[in-house]
């Protein structure tokens, strides 16, 4: 029996008077791949932007329930809110480097965190643009503004830079969305290999996608988890009309 | 119907007119003018001269006294408004609540409405009186007071200006230095000033023109001695105050003394024109840079 990584307790979301996610109840394996899939509005971003707390700044936000990582309440009073972000990492939609060089975007969360000691930092861009399979094309390159690079580079290199300061979960927002097919077959193959290091958490709207890297899928819909299950079944057998209907493209 | 157009479009493009024609008939009255004293005083000496005593007796055309005395105004109000501009941009952007910003935002844009004749008494009665208790060697006239006066005045046009270019950095960047675990303080130094420094660098560069050609404060509270000097303690004039100071007087309109005034005007047309178009540069080249 696997640890559970995440748990999420009867979790509402409100944004002013809109209540956008109802009653959702989850656990989430460490070292799997969980897809969140819904029609757009349903709410599996916003549930994913909770588990890193990308929605504090937002004004009339509002939660109930609990989410717990390793056994930890993350929203107690008691939480580092940078430390939680550091741990749990996320990639957006859009790639999204800062105006720097490669180098300076993958070292950018070691920065922040005092750390300048050129050997680490070496080390970490090396390591961290390997895990994310763009090492052999950038390494010449450090220095070049990582604005330079194509689309799916940039994704590939924020890749590196959430990577670089070891989080234990991967939050993935659409990732391949605003990507080429050779593109987004990488960041889907990278998504393979990563498994076996993070717990890796992935919104997409393409079905095909979440058929080929996740483990278990996750279907919302307007604000609520319709179904949740091993990836196979919930494609080839499930349990819910509406998560037929939406797999098969009747609606969406 | 058409010749109804016709005239619309003739008035429209007449208002136009008006102040490109402005622009023109005061740059001509500058080069003209300014030509004739240029025939009786060499450019190298206007330019060289380390004096400017064009009233006295013994007459100098050195304009470098007037310029120093200009940059060392200005350069204090700068050293004053950036910092505090800067750290109030930031503050409006990330930290404060929506409400407060919007209510504080035409607050700090008042200080801008306020006449410059009242910042100058407000230098020289009350900003003056009190850094003289700090430091006794300074004189009633000064750099420093003006200096520190102006920078306030254009604390809102380097705070608001910053403002829109820091709250104009996509959402994306902030996103991804948050998303890592960045404070708010490293999200606002690291990423969004480095992002938004062409709208930051323009904004003090207007500042800086402003405070070039600013006139009333630092008549009223720096004095009219020409002083070729870094000193902040001691009596300067600028070239505006030098202008001011000359068409008050009765200077004979026509005369040499007259024509100085045409000749330190072109001298800050030049500066404040520098600093304007650098600015345009500055924007036109790094506006789109993070789209």
């Amino acid at each position: 029996m696997a640890i559970d990584k995440l748990t999420a307790e009867k979790i509402n979301v409100f944004y002013d008077q809109a209540h956008v996610i109802k009653d959702v109840s989850m656990s989430i394996e460490a070292n799997t791949v969980t897809a969140f899939i819904g029609p757009s509005g349903c709410g599996k971003s916003t549930f994913l932007r909770c588990i890193n707390r990308m929605n504090d700044y937002i004004d009339g936000f509002r939660k109930t329930g609990t989410f717990l990582i390793d056994g930890n309440d993350i929203y107690s009073k008691k939480v580092n809110v940078e430390a939680l972000r550091k741990d749990v990492g996320m990639v957006f939609q859009k790639p999204n480097p800062f105006p720097k060089s490669i180098y300076e975007n993958v070292i950018y969360g070691l920065r922040i965190q005092g750390i300048n000691k050129k050997s680490i930092l070496d080390e970490t861009v090396e390591r961290s643009l390997r895990q994310a399979a763009i090492w052999n094309e950038v390494k010449d390159d450090l220095n070049k503004s990582a604005l330079s690079l194509s689309g799916g580079q940039q994704q590939r290199v924020c890749i590196a830079r959430t990577l670089a300061v070891e989080p234990s979960i991967v939050l993935m927002d659409e990732p391949a969305s605003a990507l080429d097919p050779i593109s987004t077959a990488k960041i889907e193959e990278l998504i393979h290999e990563l498994k076996s290091q993070y717990t890796i958490i992935i919104v997409t709207h393409n079905m095909q996608q979440a058929g080929r890297v996740s483990d278990k899928v996750a279907f919302f819909y307007i604000g609520e988890l319709i179904e949740y299950s091993a990836t196979k079944e919930l494609f080839i057998n499930p349990k819910e009309e509406l998560t037929q209907n939406y797999i098969t493209g009747r609606f969406g | 119907m058409r010749s109804k157009e016709k005239i619309i479009e003739g008035i429209l493009l007449l208002s136009a007119a008006v102040s490109i024609l402005t622009t023109i008939g005061i740059l001509w009255v500058l080069v003209s003018e300014s030509s004739v004293f240029f025939l009786k005083v060499p450019i190298k000496e206007f330019l060289f001269d380390k004096q400017w005593t064009p009233l006295f007796a013994d007459k100098h055309f050195g304009i470098m006294p007037l310029v120093a005395g200009t940059m060392l105004t200005s350069f204090i109000a700068i050293a004053v408004a950036l910092p505090i501009g800067l750290t109030i941009a930031v503050y409006l952007n990330e930290y404060a609540p929506k409400g407060f910003r919007k209510f504080i935002k035409p607050i700090l844009e008042v200080l801008a409405a306020i006449p410059t004749v009242v910042y100058g008494y407000f230098a020289l009665m009350v900003i003056t009186p009190f850094l003289q208790q700090l430091f006794p060697q300074m004189a009633g006239f000064n750099a420093l007071s003006p200096g520190i006066v102006m920078g306030i005045m254009i604390i809102p046009m380097i705070s608001s200006l910053s403002e829109d270019a820091l709250y104009a950095v996509p959402t994306s960047l902030r996103e991804a230095s948050y998303g890592i675990g960045a404070t708010r303080f490293q999200t606002s130094f690291k990423v969004l000033i480095p992002a938004a420094s062409s709208g930051i660098i323009v904004s003090v560069i207007l500042a800086i023109s402003r405070a070039v050609g600013e006139t009333m404060i630092v008549a009223i509270a720096a004095g009219q001695q020409p002083r070729l000097t870094l000193n902040p303690f001691v009596p300067v004039e600028t070239i505006t105050t030098y202008i001011v100071q000359v068409s008050l007087g009765d200077v004979v309109q026509g005369s040499l003394e007259y024509q100085t005034i045409f000749a330190a005007g072109i001298a800050l047309f030049l500066m404040t024109f520098v600093l304007n178009n650098i600015s345009f540069y500055v924007k036109k080249k790094f506006q789109e840079k993070y789209e």
